[in-house]
């Protein structure tokens, strides 16, 4: 069997083109929101902390242990495992729209320790100075605390980004289709070598893609 | 302007706790730069956090222009703050942001409409000599340019009083210099108020009015820098200034003079050398004179000198000892083994 360039795009051109439409859906959407979730937590989990502005020991360990614990679950058990809520929250638990619910809620509590990390990892000093300065708390989270740690949060966010990709693989379980449900589909399921290797390369490209602009985009915030 | 009255301060820790400070009274008037001298550990920068609250006293009143700031709600101790400028060791800048935007972002947050924000900035810039580095990031920077940007952000606020903890410790002894002329440039053209701590006498000599020494949590002698100088009761302050008159005279010289008259220890203040008495008690007495050590400190506004000198000559070296004290000269006699 040989490669054919022309006719394997004729054959298959629109359902890869719709697939990788599917997958930036999926990975957009479930990534905007997780954000929303994720970074607002990140920042409770580090002011909420021993000695820290708005120390709560029970909210900390209460979020520390419930973070811990979904993400324990493999993707596939929770994508099941919360069809329920999934109903509930976005009245279907098929399709892209679906899948957002438990791309969410694997990807959420992720981003929340992600950015825990990027945030503890700010200069104390910088955070006492401004405090010196009078500064209200709000201020010094956005101004002093998430601005020193973009470079690292743009980091954590490739990161976060690239396991999304690889959970929204799974999707197609769900009938949400994407890249990942494509090659399982048409590459394992019924031997269409060429479509899983085109489709595995556009995976490729697009994970190399996303880690060099978050790698770039990190080296241009850090500024020393 | 700045007045702690019996301020203690215990850090609890699971197993155990420390007490950094006990009981500590200060009183810093207006105008003045006042410095605590320590060694590390004694409670310094535990002192100076407590002046505008990092640091919460378990004990005791901070009073700033007459408000304890131990009993105000968060947001007048806010308010309070940002009349209370603090420069730190390392500096404490955003490392993203350049030189313009470090001063630029608090004084926004603070309400301050932009132009107002652009003049204050290119005014404190130009105050510390850094008018040209506005683009730069602090990456960019040297210690004692970081050093200068955060004394320019401190200003902006125009606050009435500067808290400096460790301000020049982690500067070469040239920026070191430069630093130094600068506060005292603040403190004159400004009069702002300088509470600052450091460990080197050097800093206290060159721009303080009053000291503090503090060890173990506590303040163990304060008065006007000259006093302390000229007549230091505690061995920790003697330490500090001790170190400032290195006896330099070799080994064998002083093995070949031991026992061969006394040894004594002059402190002249205001004088500026101890020469012309010296050579009086030459001409006046059957004695020599050998100066195995000596060196002037000048002070803000007065100097103080210090010699190790071998007064050679046995039966007249005590009369010559009284024609020095009479001169007003301080005279010590000392053992070869403590110098
Ligand atoms: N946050 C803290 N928790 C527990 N102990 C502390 C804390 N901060 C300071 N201490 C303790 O209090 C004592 C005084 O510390 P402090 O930092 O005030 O000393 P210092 O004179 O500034 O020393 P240095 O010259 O090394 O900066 C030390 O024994 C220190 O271990
Ligand atoms: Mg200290």
């Amino acid at each position: 069997m040989t490669f054919n360039p022309a006719e394997f795009i004729d054959r298959w051109g629109s359902n890869i083109w719709q697939a990788t439409i599917e997958t930036f859906q999926m990975v957009g959407i479930a990534l905007s929101i997780s954000i929303v979730i994720g970074l607002p937590l990140g920042v409770i989990l580090v002011l909420t902390r021993p000695g820290k502005a708005l120390d709560n020991k029970y909210l900390y360990q209460f979020l520390n242990v419930f973070i811990n614990v979904i993400r324990s679950i493999p993707f596939i058990i929770l994508l099941f495992f919360i069809l329920p809520f999934t109903q509930l929250i976005v009245g279907t638990s098929m399709g892209v729209r679906g899948v957002i619910v438990p791309l969410v809620v694997y990807t959420a509590p992720y981003i929340a320790r992600l950015m825990e990390n990027s945030l503890l990892e700010v200069d104390k000093g910088i955070i006492e100075a401004y405090e010196a300065m009078g500064m209200k708390t709000r201020h010094i989270i956005w101004h002093v605390m998430i601005r020193e740690a973009r470079p690292s949060i743009i980091l954590g966010l490739t990161i976060a980004t690239i396991g999304l990709i690889g959970a929204t693989a799974m999707a197609g379980l769900v009938g949400a289709g994407g890249l990942g449900d494509l090659a399982y589909r048409f590459g394992h399921l019924r031997y269409e070598e060429d479509v899983m290797i085109v489709t595995v390369i556009l995976l490729i490209i697009l994970v190399q893609g996303i880690q060099s602009l978050g790698n770039r985009t990190a080296a241009w915030l850090k500024k020393d | 302007m700045i007045e702690l009255k019996n301020v203690s301060k215990t850090f609890y820790s699971k197993k155990s706790a420390v007490q950094a400070l006990s009981g500590v009274s200060l009183n810093v008037g207006k105008g003045e730069v006042f410095g605590v001298i320590g060694y590390s550990g004694a409670g310094k920068s535990t002192l100076i956090r407590c002046v505008n609250l990092l640091e919460k006293p378990t004990e005791g009143q901070v009073i700033i222009d007459g408000t304890d700031l131990t009993g105000l709600p968060a947001s007048k101790l806010r308010e309070k703050r940002q009349k209370i400028g603090m420069i730190f060791q390392h500096f404490n800048l955003l490392k993203t942001a350049t030189v313009y935007e470090n001063i630029a972002i608090p004084l926004k947050l603070t309400g301050l409409s932009k132009t107002e924000v652009d003049e204050r900035v290119k005014k404190y810039l130009a105050v510390v000599g850094l008018d040209d580095k506005s683009d730069a990031y602090p990456g960019q920077l040297s210690g004692g340019q970081k050093q200068r940007v955060s004394i320019a952000r401190a200003l902006s606020h125009e606050p009435e009083i500067l808290l400096s903890d460790e301000a020049t410790s982690a500067l070469d002894p040239e920026t070191t210099e430069s630093i130094l002329d600068l506060l005292l440039r603040i403190n004159r053209e400004f009069g702002i108020t300088i509470l600052l701590i450091t460990h080197e006498m050097h800093v206290i000599q060159k721009v303080c009015d009053r000291v503090a020494v503090m060890e173990g949590g506590e303040v163990v002698e304060q008065g006007s820098v000259i006093d302390v100088y000229a007549q230091s009761a505690h061995p920790t302050t003697k330490k500090f200034i001790d170190s400032q008159f290195p006896i330099e005279a070799p080994e064998s010289m002083l093995k070949t003079i031991a026992g061969k008259g006394p040894i004594v220890k002059l402190s002249f203040v205001g004088h500026s050398t101890g020469q012309p008495v010296l050579s009086e008690i030459v001409k006046r007495f059957d004695v020599h004179t050998n100066i195995l050590s000596g060196n002037i400190v000048q002070m803000k506004d007065e100097s103080y000198g210090r010699m190790i000198v071998h007064i050679s000559g046995e039966t007249d070296a005590p009369k010559a000892i009284e024609a020095l004290k009479d001169a007003g000269v301080q005279v010590e006699e000392v053992n070869l083994d403590d110098v």
